[in-house]
């Protein structure tokens, strides 16, 4: 499939030339979708759309193109403006702002694919005349004089393909799924998972301390230990109540085999990143084999690597806890590549963040007891994630019954 | 009250002929009678001046330039402003520097089509009320539509001709009032025509008067100046409590035009926003 973005201006409703453009389109064995659509406040005002349209093949999509030119639809022009960045951290003014989704711009009359793609982010290109290359850079990263990409001319949005049925997904479309069979979606979580390693790629996993305060952390941790997870990504707190458990066997005080609280269990998890400080890190508490067990420990042992990003309302933090966000935000970045799908459970503020670094064609499967989770990810421009709405225990429990080779607790 | 005259840009046939084929009506072997098109042109003056009250300001012709009779095409005009034609063909192209030298030297301000777009005047948009209705695809380019809504402001109708017979829109379709307009629907695709009944009245006129350009008149108020052999639309129009002027047009229908190619309204007021 060729995809280019045309635009069509003009009283187009009142004309119908909107509607003569779309039923060109399909008429002619293309298809189109919407990118963007603005409607004229005021009689006299013109509305706008921007349609993407899609055809077999470059001849296929270059005759449908000319076709509906003569009806207004316009080709982007030419090549991308490129102004130099006015200084270290800023982008020149009406710097193109990135979409999460697969981009090309048109440098030299040819286009070229915009690496490691992220929402919010602009455009640098390098290596002009002789070999041209283009990547996604964010606004804290830029150098004086780097070359950004001003303006929507010359740039190229792939739309991410509709979910075929038979996809792993395909039954869950893209909407919330308080109301299908979750043992199903769960089901489908497994054989994904198993076919992005078959391709080769990486899996990710994003948490929040639930998972150790319900009871889930073992099999998660089981799962890690059966090689199943490529990157972990958390916060303070899942460290903490995680390594908690792994020493104390509270989770933030409550003893997680009678479900009762501990004599001054309010005070552990402080007491369990005390002693983390003490040695020196988490990996230094393993190595010393103050750190026995627990997702954490599994990490070290099994060579996962793992982003642990800093809030306000850490306690500690754990000496591992990335405290600055842009840094922290930079060290998710190099995580991310390589990533084929992202599984997000029971943490708000870290799912949001990782979504915000995934090009749209990662999978992203989202489980939270709230919808509120999974709408407000999709909100903030992760359009591609699946939700989930359950109890992340029941959810990591059964991911690990149905993966191959782990070994349950 | 005392409306003033309507004025209209009118270019004696001096230099009319038929010298190349560039719409489906003319044929060299097939060339207008030059003495009774100056006689047709006289009498279309005089019908409109006399009868319909007109006011009628008058440019010389290009002795290269044997279309430029067709004053309707040479632009535009709203208000003080006129939106300069940039014709398809490079027979007509050579009319351009003529009409832009009157209209500057008249007083108007001259607006030119962006660059690589092609937009030939009143014979492809015409005002209905505070909608310009306007033609594209035989020879302007809706890209023209939208400079034009931009420049001026108001909604564009933008609709396609299919029938190279009718290859302007005043070939096709004119406007009686804001709300009420004639039109041949054969001239036009399913869209323009629903978007057409959708935001007017409409009166349909028939092929066969259609081929004699029964759309290509002039209205004046309550007059209308049409060509000769188009009685279903007169007398529908009579009805209607119009004063129809029938015109012979036969030397001009040979090159594809008639009394409304003929004359360019000047000094249009446009409606308020």
């Amino acid at each position: 499939m060729t995809v280019e973005t045309v635009h069509l201006e003009g009283h187009i409703i009142d004309s119908l030339t909107l509607s003569k453009v779309l039923d060109l389109i399909v008429q002619h064995g293309g298809s189109y979708e919407i990118v963007r659509f603005r409607v004229g406040t005021r009689r006299s005002d013109p509305s706008s759309a921007d349609i993407a349209v899609s055809a077999e093949n470059e001849d296929h999509l270059e005759a449908i193109l000319h076709l509906i030119g003569q009806h207004g639809a316009e080709r982007p022009a030419g090549n991308a403006e490129l102004r130099p960045a006015p200084a270290d951290g800023v982008f020149p003014e009406q710097f193109y702002s990135t979409t999460n989704l697969e981009s090309f711009v048109r440098v030299g009359d040819s286009w070229i694919p915009v690496e490691n793609i992220e929402m919010d982010c602009g455009i640098r290109v390098t290596g002009l005349g002789a070999s041209p290359a283009a990547a996604c850079v964010p606004v804290h990263r830029v150098k004086r004089g780097d070359l950004i990409v001003v303006g929507d001319r010359g740039v190229r949005v792939q739309p991410l393909p509709r979910r075929e049925a038979e996809s792993v997904f395909g039954f869950m479309g893209s909407g919330v799924s308080t109301e299908r069979p979750k043992e199903l979606v769960v089901a489908a979580v497994a054989r994904a998972m198993q076919a992005v390693r078959e391709q080769g790629r990486r899996i990710l996993f994003v948490g929040g301390p639930a998972i150790v305060h319900t009871g889930a952390a073992p099999w998660l941790e089981a799962v890690i230990r059966a090689g199943w997870i490529d990157v972990l990504f958390a916060g303070n707190a899942l460290a903490a109540h995680d390594i908690e458990q792994a020493m104390l066997g509270t989770s933030l005080g409550i003893d997680l085999r009678t479900g009762l609280p501990a004599s001054h269990g309010h005070e552990h998890h402080l007491r369990a990143i005390n002693a983390i400080r003490a040695a020196g890190g988490i990996r230094q508490a393993v190595e010393a084999g103050l750190l026995a067990r627990g997702i954490m420990h599994a990490c070290i042992v099994h060579g996962v690597p793992f982003v642990l990003a800093g809030s306000i309302r850490d306690d500690g933090p754990l000496p591992e806890v990335i405290t600055d966000s842009v840094r922290a935000q930079d060290a998710m970045r190099e995580h991310v590549r390589g990533v084929g799908i992202a599984i997000m459970a029971a943490t708000t503020l870290h799912s949001v963040a990782t979504g915000n670094l995934l090009p749209a064609s990662v999978e992203t499967v989202c489980v939270d007891s709230d919808a509120d989770t999974v709408i407000k990810l999709v909100d903030r421009g992760t359009h591609q994630a699946h939700g989930l709405v359950t109890d992340c225990e029941f959810f990591i429990k059964e991911l690990a019954a149905r993966l191959p080779g782990v070994v349950l607790p | 009250m005392i409306t003033p005259r309507p004025r209209l840009l009118m270019c004696p046939p001096d230099a009319y002929d038929l010298r190349y084929e560039i719409n489906a009506w003319m044929s060299l072997r097939n060339r207008p009678d030059v003495s009774r098109a100056r006689e047709q042109w006289r009498a279309l003056h005089r019908v409109l001046t006399e009868q319909a009250g007109a006011e009628v300001e008058l440019i010389t012709q290009a002795p290269n330039a044997p279309d430029m009779v067709f004053t309707a095409n040479a632009g535009l005009v709203a208000g003080a402003r006129v939106f300069l034609s940039r014709f398809r063909h490079p027979e007509r192209q050579v009319e351009e520097e003529p009409f832009r030298r009157w209209f500057q030297a008249h007083g108007f301000e001259v607006r030119e089509p962006p660059p690589g777009i092609h937009f030939e005047g009143e014979g492809d948009a015409l005002f209905a009320g505070d909608t310009l209705v306007a033609g594209y695809l035989k020879r302007s380019d809706i890209a023209a539509h939208r400079w034009l809504a931009a420049e001026l402001g108001i909604p564009v109708l933008s609709l396609e001709l299919v029938d190279p017979r009718w290859y302007h829109l005043d070939t096709a379709f004119f406007a009686l009032t804001p709300d009420l307009i004639v039109h041949y629907p054969g001239a036009f695709d399913e869209y323009a025509r629903r978007a057409l009944r959708h935001r007017f009245e409409t009166i349909e006129v028939a092929e066969e008067e259609a081929m004699r350009f029964a759309c290509n008149s002039v209205v004046l108020g309550r007059h209308v100046v049409i060509p000769e052999g188009c009685p279903r639309l007169g007398a529908e129009l009579e009805r209607r409590g119009w004063r129809v002027h029938p015109v012979p047009m036969t030397e001009f229908l040979k090159s594809g035009g008639a009394c409304k190619c003929l004359a360019l309204h000047l000094g249009q007021v446009l409606p308020a926003a």
